[in-house]
């Protein structure tokens, strides 16, 4: 049996652990580090700045839109800028942003002290980073991807769009999909191994749940969209013909291959940051929440059909009506867990007792605009319906509830959530209630219209319209909304801003929430855990109020694990105590494979093989470095029981 | 009656036919009003959710509750689990039913049973629209381009090719859209109640002028359907005194053709009876001498990207032209 550490001892444990775990100071420090809560914070800040790129590119696309046949961009900036909008949201902003919050929390969550591959985690990061930059650097020369975020073929084949443009697209998400699955493989071995004992797979946090989901999904997803791009890129530049009529290929092909990604990678994007949700609104609920095993299993089920509705956005493409019925059928199911989970939502805040806190504020307003996307995917569901309202504004307003409501309205909540955690200050909460009113209204007034304009048939991805088709009103209110959002975005800036230099202090648990990342301090140490805690609930900091059993969870056990930078693994399902990891230490080898990266697609992408081949040499030699055994310290201890 | 009024409201907000050409819940062809009664039914159920979800959203934040003891815990979940159980199944059984309305809908457009009277081979160009009309006697086929005419009351089959990227077919007043695929030939049939002319549009992104790329399906009364078709077979003739039409074999012929002339290019659209269309440049332009004129010497400014150079041509050419082709009725 664990007993509770006396305080001076605990107090010498921290000077030593935090000598142990403490990355080194300096650039060196900064390149090398592995700590998965700086990489977690590195991951949110990039994605954020994407973000505000990435809105920047949609205020200017509303200028030129806010009027008929306005003649503020030409037909060529307004394609890049919004194959460059699409491409930044969906690929650099909405997953690496939850990716972020996952890295930074998932460990605290759990009870561990990394991730279960702390080189890993930071190559993940520099691959992401810099993919994005190898998609950006290509705007300022005018050869930005212009063949939209869907990029199809054969407009996207050379003779049609010979510059640069689609080989960026195609090389850069090549290259950020090995980001993703690296990613990806490092969150589902963290979840299986890196857990405290007794946090059993009925006690994961929701996030958890969302997150591991999602990274199973993207195992299966992301390699579907990187063939696509290499085998477009191959058509392009070594005369292939895997989609090219002319060669026998066949242009559906990259349809299939892109939606089997493209669908399953929606939900990727919605699944953590619905458990975001799951995990924060009970909070300010003063309650768990209701139905955890029914929003687990949707969370997983949502998934699995989620891999059997990509013919939904082929509806119009002339296959056979069988196969369309079949998909279409499959797209309703799919409401189901969703509308289990807006259920259980509403009756946690019906049973509880709401605290209005701005992070609730977000969330519950998440649940209504939740159900509004939700509503519009049930009627583009519907093949037949789907024949008029595909490719039109109505769309384009559906996948904004779905990726703004679900992924920005949860982020930015998580953000005014776990601020405290992230930076020891808390946000200005006059400011934060300010920022979601500002977001909801402009958010609502930018993006419902689009539903009537997509209703009355306008086109999507047009860069200018014509008078007299009544579109004209609705462009000039959906155009005036899109900058009070961003006014909104701005508060939030503004709100961090200020509470980084001044805000209030917060200590380790401002908000009395249940989890394990509250039992520490704010920010946390670079060990998270002066001892492994020992889980024996859900909530281990409710336990005592909510005596729910009679088991107690221990948050400061004995297990100190103090003779090298080691943490617990676990068995997969029920978590027992099963093996000590030495983790290792600051590394600059995930940066430089990083930057071998991109020299090699870099030569891809202008064709020199003398680059290719430097890049792929300096990649050979830093995976050797990598894969070398350590020497001393590397031997697994024997597992601890109880 | 209730509903009607209801229906009437929703219509107001989504503007009459006169005002939204596009919109196709104001249906004018059979396959179109089966998708527009769907349409109406689901977003009544979507409109309904939406409201049911804001009341028990706003009760579940806004209700009365006993003062704060400052415990945790709202009691068991069993109570609450048991009417998730029964929205659960609520919202099943509305699925089930737009899916079954779904396929009969579905059903309805594609299971024509009443072979075409008409059959129209359209094709997709970056960015125009070009339109074949199939005959059993071939002398009677002929080619056109960005309209559409056609008998109202007849069932029109429209074989759908692309001549280069994907782009999609769609009159939304008379039928959803059908993408038109490189190496594939899809089908798609359309069918006017009433005479009207109905805006189409394509609505696949196809590039720089995706944007301009509209053309518009005339529905004329058979009688008046058939007299066009003969006056579309009668040839221009050629006339060495027009000097409109000296400018136009010279300036345009390699790239459009008008039929009994010397002019046979290919990669524009043909413009024989070209007086008669509806627009200049798929849409980009309502077709009158004023803008004909302005057309051909500002394509770049009109339609960036098009293939089609501005020509900068001398203004008596131009007005000459412009003349010709106008009078082409």
């Amino acid at each position: 049996m664990a007993m509770p550490l006396a305080e001076d001892l605990r107090a010498r444990e921290r000077i030593k652990l935090q000598e142990i775990w403490e990355t080194a100071p300096g650039i060196y420090g900064w390149f090398a580090t592995v700590d998965h809560k700086r990489i977690g914070v590195r991951y949110l800040c990039t994605a954020f700045f994407f973000l505000l790129l990435g809105g920047c590119e949609a205020l200017m696309m509303r200028l030129q839109l806010a009027q008929p046949n306005l003649r503020l961009l030409s037909p060529d900036a307004y394609n890049q800028l919004f194959s460059m909008h699409g491409i930044t949201m969906i690929f650099l902003y909405a997953l690496p942003m939850l990716s972020g919050f996952s890295n930074f929390l998932w460990p605290l969550l759990l009870g561990s002290r990394d991730m279960a591959f702390p080189r890993l985690n930071a190559l993940s990061y520099w691959i992401y980073l810099c993919a994005g930059i190898f998609l950006y650097v290509s705007f300022p020369l005018g050869q930005a991807p212009n063949g939209g975020w869907f990029n199809y073929v054969p407009m996207t084949a050379k003779p049609y769009d010979p510059g640069l443009n689609i080989d960026v697209f195609t090389l850069g998400i090549i290259f950020l999909g090995i980001s993703t699955v690296v990613g990806s493989a490092n969150f589902i071995v963290t979840v299986l191994r890196c857990r405290a004992p007794g946090m059993s797979i009925n006690r994961l946090p929701i996030l958890v749940w969302g997150t591991l989901t999602a990274s199973t999904a993207n195992l299966f997803a992301v390699p579907a969209v990187s063939l696509a791009c290499f085998m477009l890129w191959l058509d392009r530049n070594f005369g292939t013909n895997f989609f090219a009529v002319s060669g026998g290929g066949q242009p559906l092909l990259w349809q299939h291959l892109f939606w089997v990604f493209g669908h399953p990678w929606v939900y990727a994007l919605v699944l953590p940051a619905m458990g975001i949700v799951s995990d924060a609104l009970p909070v300010f609920c003063r309650r768990p929440l209701v139905g955890y095993t029914l929003v687990a299993i949707s969370t997983v089920s949502t998934m699995l059909v989620g891999f059997g509705v990509w013919v939904h956005h082929m509806f119009a493409t002339g296959l056979p009506a069988l196969s369309l019925s079949f998909f279409s059928a499959a797209s309703f199911v799919i409401a189901i867990p969703s509308a289990i989970g807006v259920f259980c939502w509403i009756a946690t805040i019906w049973t509880g007792r709401p605290r209005f806190d701005s992070p609730f504020l977000f969330f519950a307003g998440f649940v209504l605009l939740f159900v509004i996307g939700g509503v519009s995917g049930f009627m583009t569901a519907s093949v037949a319906l789907d024949w008029q309202l595909t490719d039109t504004y109505f769309i384009v307003a559906h996948i904004h509830y779905v990726l703004l409501g679900m992924n920005v309205f949860p982020v930015v909540g998580g953000i005014h959530f776990w601020f405290p955690k992230f930076t020891g200050r808390m946000l200005d909460e006059r400011l934060g209630k300010w920022t979601f009113w500002v977001m909801f209204v402009g958010f609502n007034l930018a993006f419902f219209p689009m539903h009537i304009l997509g209703l009355i048939g306008m086109p999507r991805r047009v860069y200018t319209y014509p008078g007299g088709l009544g579109f004209g009103g609705y462009n000039l209110v959906i155009s005036i909304g899109a900058f009070i959002f961003a006014t909104g975005v701005l508060l939030l800036l503004v709100n961090v801003a200020r509470s980084l230099r001044s805000g209030a202090a917060a200590g380790p648990n401002p908000w009395d929430a249940p989890t394990l990342e509250w039992s520490v301090p704010s920010p946390p140490p670079p060990y998270n855990f002066v001892s492994i805690p020992i889980i024996a609930s859900r909530h281990p900091l409710w336990e005592d109020r909510l005596n729910e059993t009679d088991e107690r969870s221990i948050l400061g056990s004995d297990v100190l694990l103090d003779e090298g930078k080691e943490t617990l693994a676990v068995t997969a399902l029920d978590a027992e105590p099963d093996a000590i990891m030495t983790m290792p230490g600051d590394s600059l080898l995930p940066v430089i494979l990083a930057l071998g990266m991109s020299v090699v697609f870099g030569g891809m992408l202008v064709v020199n093989w003398w680059a290719v081949s430097v890049g792929a040499v300096g990649v050979a030699i830093t995976l050797l470095a990598w894969f070398t055994p350590r020497v001393s310290g590397g031997a697994e201890r024997q597992a601890i029981n109880g | 009656m209730k509903r009607r009024s209801a229906v009437a409201g929703v219509s107001l907000l989504l503007g009459g036919c006169d005002g939204t050409p596009l919109g196709y819940l104001d249906p004018a062809g059979p396959a179109a009003r089966a998708i527009a009664g769907l349409g109406w039914g689901l977003i009544a159920i979507s409109a309904a959710v939406c409201l049911i979800v804001l009341g028990l959203l706003s009760y579940a934040i806004g209700r009365e509750r006993p003062p704060d003891s400052g415990a945790l815990g709202g009691g068991s979940d069993r109570k609450a689990i048991r009417w998730i159980a029964v929205g659960t199944g609520i919202s099943t059984v509305f699925l089930l039913g737009a899916a079954i309305w779904t396929l009969w809908a579905v059903r309805s457009v594609t299971n024509a049973t009443t072979p075409p009277g008409l059959i129209i081979d359209v094709t997709g160009h970056q960015w125009w629209w070009e339109a074949h009309y199939r005959s059993n006697d071939p002398s009677r086929e002929f080619t056109t381009a960005n309209d559409l005419v056609i008998p109202v009351g007849v069932p029109v089959q429209v074989n759908l090719h692309s001549s280069d990227v994907i782009h999609s077919f769609w009159v939304p007043r008379l039928a959803g859209k059908t993408d038109t695929i490189p190496g594939v030939t899809n089908r798609t049939r359309i069918q006017a109640e009433r005479e009207g002319i109905y805006r189409g549009q394509c609505t696949e992104f196809c590039g720089l002028e995706h944007a301009h790329m509209a053309f518009f399906v005339v529905a004329k009364n058979p009688g008046d359907f058939n007299t066009w078709w003969d006056h579309q077979l009668q040839s221009t003739t050629v006339d060495a005194a027009n000097r409109g039409e000296q400018v136009f074999l010279d300036k345009c012929a390699a790239c459009h053709a008008i039929r009994g002339t010397p002019a046979g290019g290919i990669l524009g659209p043909n413009l024989s009876h070209f007086g008669s269309r509806t627009t200049i440049g798929a849409g980009a332009l309502p077709n009158n001498s004023e803008n004909l004129a302005y057309w051909i010497d500002h394509t770049q400014t009109v339609k960036p990207g098009s293939n089609m150079p501005s020509l900068d041509l001398p203004a008596d050419q131009v007005a000459a032209v412009t003349a010709f082709l106008e009078g082409l009725k």
